[in-house]
């Protein structure tokens, strides 16, 4: 098997809190294979952008980032500066953000947003950027492509930008692509659109995607692995049919209470509420995040679990016999 | 663009319409211009006499129209205390105050946008408290006390610069020089908050997770929505700078309109004081406008690009 695009160890995010500090992402694996769709889920607050937002470089100034093993696209980025990056974005790989309403630069033309990226990475001549950014947009699904390069974003509608977005990511051919919530803020009635457009794209270009959602049905349809978050670590991960059949962690359980199961989990059906509230992230935390709020916690839960190594990792000591 | 165009010089027009008519009732406001023109030792048979010789008796609309006449084919009234055409002495004096003025305006823009924008790339980075120790300098310190301290060192004590008037162009330098420094930290700190929350935005993360240099992210992405504010800021400044300031030109002994207006308003120089207001009034509404449409030709929003 080739090297897969993403290999993560030990990613550890950090913010300056008072005297003490925010661990936000406290030890966190993450692996994701060549054209492969990972899903990562979890709670809001649990560290998903943050950890999306490390694979990008581009997390806030005042983040304090590590981590045992990070390779990306094949590079080594354990102990990436600033310009290590520049070799990466745009040339391989690329990001959709969640908010389209606010990811394209208002004064600018989208024709020009599209390109510029390429023109700059690529080497692209305008010319051939412009017909692949055409190209593009007509397989998103915007229509009379070549006549709206010259219009502005707000001539777009909130689906149509998330749309153009998509297209400004795919315009460097990316092998793996990120997308933090990319429908949290449009219709409800668009968000499936474009989350089927994406899972189509994922698989026409053989993308590596890693989605990150809260839409459980969503999961379910275009997972290849999931990944559950919880404060700042993976708590499982699994092949989607696994976790969707068998969660084994009470975490996930408790996500999965509505059982969605590959197919028959209706679109739109949301992270159901767990009772109790997410630990505070400030200073170390001992032992299970989840523990408090887990109606079968026992005293070795004091102690964090070890992940056994396989295809379905889960971080709990109930794991074997809780699991069906 | 075209509709927002014509409509932003429609506006522009009736704003110097409705100035136009203030400034000419400006005179009538003050109190009775016969009496101030005849002075105040004059008898009422002297006042009366004025009155009718510069037709005061008139209905207000008749004399306005009158002087609007005259005003549009050039003809700004003849000054009381000179006894002059006003053109001639507006024309003297302005030029003066508009070089004075457009240079200082250059030369505040010229170090306040790319300090600005330097102290957005590290907020409370050393530069940043350095842009800002200098702003608060430039806004703290009156400029005639600049002024005079400047003229001291350099003019007295280095003899660099002459100490007073235009004669020559190092005349020019400290008059800049101290009104550009009084004008640039406005400037330079709406550049610099422009900057540091548009550096923050979701678009210029977009921009720079598409793999763009730093320094394109910054100048074609960032500053071009940043300076968006400063160009209604600095619209306002040059306007203020190109009126002329009172304290600079007496400072330095400069006849410029600051001070024409200051000593035709003690004279009671009416018809002077007027034609400044009246070319004041102007120049602002051109500059505000000029500074609008250069903010929709950036802006596609605002000229409602479609
Ligand atoms: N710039 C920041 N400064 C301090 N704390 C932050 C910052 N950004 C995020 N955090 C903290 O990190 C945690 C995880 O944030 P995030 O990754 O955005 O969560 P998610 O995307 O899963 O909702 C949050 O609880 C938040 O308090
Ligand atoms: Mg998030």
């Amino acid at each position: 098997m080739s090297e897969p695009l993403l290999d993560l160890e030990d990613l550890r995010i950090s913010f300056p809190a008072g005297p003490e500090r925010l661990n936000a992402v406290r030890g966190l694996d993450l692996r994701i294979g060549a054209g492969e769709t990972l899903c990562l889920v979890g709670e809001s607050g649990c560290g998903k952008s943050l950890t999306a937002m490390s694979l990008m470089g581009l997390l806030p100034r005042e983040a304090q980032v590590g981590a045992g093993r990070f390779r990306l696209l094949g590079r080594d980025m354990a102990r990436a500066r600033p310009r290590d990056w520049a070799g990466l974005r745009g040339r391989g790989l690329s990001m959709i953000f969640q908010d389209p309403m606010t990811s394209l630069n208002p004064v600018l033309g989208v024709g020009r947003q599209l390109t510029e990226g390429v023109i700059a990475t690529g080497g692209l001549s305008r010319a051939a950027a412009e017909a692949r950014a055409v190209e593009l947009l007509e397989r998103v699904g915007i229509a009379r492509a070549a006549s709206r390069l010259g219009q502005y974003p707000h001539q777009f509608s909130g689906g149509q930008r998330q749309r153009l977005m998509i297209a400004m990511a795919l315009m460097s051919r990316p092998r793996l692509l990120i997308a933090d919530e990319p429908t949290t803020a449009l219709d409800v009635t668009i968000q499936a659109q474009i989350l089927r457009l994406l899972a189509e794209l994922q698989r026409d270009l053989g993308l590596g995607l890693l989605l990150i959602t809260h839409d459980l049905g969503v999961v379910a349809a275009i997972a290849d692995r999931v990944a559950v978050m919880y404060a700042g670590r993976i708590v499982e991960t699994g092949p989607a049919a696994d976790i969707f059949n068998a969660p084994a962690h009470p975490y996930t359980r408790g996500l999965m209470a509505a059982i969605p199961v590959p197919g028959r989990t209706p679109r739109g059906a949301l992270l159901p509420a767990i009772p109790g509230r997410v630990p505070g992230l400030t200073g170390r935390l001992e032992g299970c995040a989840f523990r408090e709020r887990c109606s079968v916690a026992v005293p070795a839960c004091a102690v964090r679990a070890p992940q056994p190594a396989g295809a379905h990792r889960t971080e709990c000591h109930l794991a074997t016999e809780a699991a069906p | 663009m075209l509709v927002y165009l014509l409509r932003r010089l429609v506006v522009a027009f009736c704003v110097c319409l409705a100035v136009s008519v203030l400034s000419f009732a400006l005179i009538f406001l003050a109190g009775d211009p016969a009496i101030a023109i005849a002075g105040s030792g004059g008898s009422a048979r002297d006042a009366e006499a004025v009155r009718i010789a510069y037709g005061f008796d008139r209905p207000f609309a008749v004399q306005y129209l009158d002087w609007i006449g005259h005003v549009l084919t050039g003809d700004l009234g003849r000054s009381i205390y000179f006894n002059m055409p006003v053109t001639e002495i507006i024309g003297s004096r302005l030029p003066v105050t508009l070089v004075l003025g457009g240079l200082a305006f250059l030369a505040a823009l010229a170090v306040a946008l790319p300090l600005g924008i330097l102290a957005a790339l590290k907020p409370e980075g050393a530069l940043d408290r350095a842009a800002l120790l200098l702003a608060v300098t430039g806004q703290a310190v009156p400029s005639f006390w600049l002024g005079l301290m400047a003229i001291v060192v350099f003019g007295v004590w280095t003899g660099w610069v002459p100490i007073s008037g235009l004669a020559s162009w190092q005349g020019y330098i400290l008059p800049v020089a101290v009104l550009a420094f009084s004008a640039m930290p406005a400037m330079m700190r709406i550049t610099r908050s422009g900057m540091i929350e548009v550096l923050g935005s979701d678009y210029v993360r977009t921009a720079r997770a598409k793999g763009l240099p730093a320094g394109q992210v910054i100048l074609s992405h960032a500053l071009r929505n940043a300076v968006l504010p400063l160009v209604s800021l600095a619209a306002v400044q040059l306007g203020v700078l190109l009126s002329g300031s009172i304290v600079i030109e007496s400072v330095f002994a400069i006849n410029g309109l600051g001070r024409l207006a200051w000593e035709s308003l003690l004279r009671a120089d009416l018809p002077v004081v007027q034609a400044i207001i009246l070319i004041l009034s102007a120049v602002y509404v051109l500059l505000t406008t000029a500074g609008d449409l250069l903010n929709a030709w950036l802006d596609p929003r605002i000229r409602g690009a479609g």
